[in-house]
């Protein structure tokens, strides 16, 4: 009763949040039916493609907002976040992969195609109990959580911040990606996990199943955005921000400073994984290119574009340069990475408040 | 690195009641040797440069000590190892008869109830007035219990006070970066006083202050004095004059004399190396 009343002002003070929310409700409503009740052929029909692009773009706005959770509230450069986004999909991976079943290449009632093809004769340990869509629910936020916890444990109490921690989170992800690379891990190497059929039964390549998915990432984003601004509402997230501003201080009025950035950073891989999770039958494959470490570079540029500690900020951001780089890889790829830099540089000398902070607030326009 | 308890002077009768009840969660430091911090042949040396040399100061219940000493003579490096941030090379450091500071880090410290107020004013300074007081407030600072925790009318009645006492009522949902220096110092005395600590570490109170503020500082740090034990580095003499009753000067790093105002000014001592004589 309490906390729903600080969530509530929470969101009646936040207007970016308001216009997300009442945007993504707008989509919930529209994109199936544009997609699915107006027939293909009249000029209002919306394609599956772009469902799924937009649902992709959605994944990555939740991702960027579990950075900027980290990033804009708490000061943590995180360089690694893709890490645990491409964790989440692993383990949602992992789980079509079993709900293929007979129907692969080789046809193995249990082991995925790239088991055969590598002459295993039984299903790593690992992958046991994945064909549960339950127990890959699970594992989707603890993998990523319980990794963010023994990294953030160690790169906390050992007073590792700035550039160092920046470091050590690129290091992390391209440690992964080296891992995953390996045949020998169990992740299908280099190609890894693709050629889904179904979830929980329903063909993923339906235009119903695609709607199906893409309001599933909607309600994601809203939820996760909710918990975000509940999170930085508490007093919590005024307290992570303390630390964001003057860590010592914030230390010798009694606050463990390592239990707080530990607990907001494992909250923020956790949000990552769910992310991951969505994106996965979404783009139907993951594979180790996705721990790559210019993805990570890539997220944290989103949210700069958009705007640092707002959250909505974020989501704008990831919306806006993924259908740019949608845009431009289909009109001048080799250019792509040139307009990427050159945005980041321009959002940086006359945007730092990002894209967000050309609309003037209400405070600033009462004056 | 903690101090064995062998050492002399602070321990033996730890079995006697402890202090009053704190609103933390903190175990209460044992008073009753009327001694509340002992400070007993600390040693810190950076890069061969003894900051501070055989160093014994002891506090008690309740005074009012203002510490004094030319630059360099390790008033703030003390401060530092009082609350955790420096460990000293040797020595020992205690808080009542029973708790080991050593042992302890910064927030563990500040839990036990040993304030600190910096030199440089350091307020959040995106948090307004009113967040700043909150944050500081004595009260369970675990990670969940904060996460949902909320004000109840004794604490918003509290924060209400410091702010009346601070003189910052107007300014409560000001940005604390946005106040002007005498502000800040303020805000930060006001932090201090909201964490409801026994012993307060106050490093230059009045640097950059009008002499209206400074005379408003003096009254409140001798109002303090009593209820909470405060013990101040300051170099306005003026400033340590009108509020000192106990006057302890440091150089190179070592007690060189300790008594009243009066005192200290005609020891030849510190004639010769503070007071340039």
């Amino acid at each position: 009763m309490k906390s729903q009343s600080l969530l509530l002002s929470a969101l009646k003070a936040d207007r970016g949040g308001q216009v997300l929310l009442g945007l993504l409700a707008i989509a919930a409503v529209a994109v199936p039916v544009f997609n699915l009740l107006v027939p293909e052929g009249s000029f209002f029909h919306l394609s599956t493609y772009t469902v799924t692009l937009f649902g992709k773009y959605l994944c990555y706005a939740l991702l960027a907002i579990a950075v900027d959770l980290v990033w804009g509230y708490c000061g943590i450069l995180s360089l690694g976040h893709t890490a645990f986004f491409a964790l989440g999909g692993y383990a949602i991976g992992m789980y079509l992969m079993r709900q293929i079943g007979p129907r692969g290449v080789y046809g193995d009632p249990i082991l995925p195609d790239f088991m055969v093809f590598l002459n295993w004769k039984e299903l790593p340990w690992f992958w046991e109990g994945m064909n549960h869509f339950p127990v890959a629910l699970l594992m989707v936020v603890l993998i990523p959580g319980l990794l963010a916890l023994g990294f953030g444990w160690l790169a906390f109490r050992s007073r590792v911040t700035g550039v160092y921690l920046s470091i050590m989170t690129q290091a992390l992800t391209f440690a992964l990606l080296l891992a995953f690379f390996r045949n020998e891990m169990g992740f299908g190497g280099n190609n890894g996990l693709t050629d889904f059929k179904e979830l929980l039964g329903f063909d993923l390549k339906t235009p119903g199943m695609r709607v199906a998915l893409f309001l599933t990432t909607v309600s994601a984003l809203a939820i996760g955005y909710i918990g975000c601004r509940y999170v930085i509402a508490s007093r919590l997230g005024r307290v992570v921000q303390a630390v964001r501003d003057a860590e010592g201080r914030t230390r010798f009025i009694g606050y463990q400073v390592e239990s707080y950035k530990l607990w907001i950073w494992v909250f923020s891989a956790m949000l990552a994984g769910i992310a991951g999770a969505l994106y996965v039958p979404q783009v139907g494959i993951i594979n180790p290119g996705e721990f790559a470490p210019i993805n990570s570079i890539e997220v944290v540029i989103w949210v700069a574009v958009g705007g640092r500690g707002t959250l909505y900020g974020a989501v704008a951001g990831a919306v806006l340069v993924n259908y740019a780089k949608t845009w431009f890889t289909a009109a001048f790829p080799e250019i792509w990475l040139y307009a990427l830099g050159a945005l980041f540089v321009v959002a940086t000398l006359f945007l730092p408040k990002g894209v967000v902070g050309l609309i003037p607030s209400r405070k600033e326009k009462l004056a | 690195m903690s101090a064995s308890p062998a050492t002399t002077g602070p321990v033996g009768l730890r079995t006697k009641p402890t202090g009053k009840r704190r609103s933390t969660n903190a175990p209460s430091p044992d008073l009753s040797h009327n001694i509340i911090l002992y400070v007993e042949g600390v040693t810190k040396s950076f890069d061969g440069f003894k900051a501070l040399n055989d160093l014994s100061i002891y506090i008690e219940t309740g005074e009012l000590r203002c510490i004094i000493g030319p630059n360099g003579a390790g008033k703030t490096t003390m401060m530092d190892v009082i609350t955790g941030k420096t460990q000293p090379d040797t020595g020992s450091v205690w808080f009542g008869q029973t708790i080991d500071l050593l042992g302890l880090t910064e927030p563990e410290i500040a839990q036990a109830g040993i304030g600190r107020k910096f030199q440089k004013p350091t307020v959040f300074p995106e948090h307004s007035v009113f967040e700043n007081l909150e944050l500081a407030m004595a009260c369970d600072k675990s990670v969940w219990k904060i996460l949902f925790a909320k004000l109840n009318a004794l604490q918003r009645e509290r924060i209400d006070e410091v702010l009346g006492i601070i003189g910052l009522k107007d300014q409560r949902h000001a940005k604390a970066g946005a106040l002007s220096h005498g502000q800040k110092q303020w805000l930060e005395i006001g932090m201090l006083l909201m964490q409801d600590p026994l012993v307060l570490l106050v490093d230059e109170p009045v640097a950059g202050m009008t002499p209206q503020e400074t005379e408003r500082t003096a009254e409140l740090l001798v109002g303090l004095a009593g209820k909470h034990s405060v013990v101040v580095v300051e170099h306005d003499m003026n400033f340590v004059r009108s509020i000192a009753r106990k006057v302890t000067v440091l150089h190179e790093g070592h007690v060189l004399a300790e008594g009243s105002m009066d005192e200290v000014q005609n020891d030849p001592q510190v004639k010769r190396v503070y007071l340039g004589e």
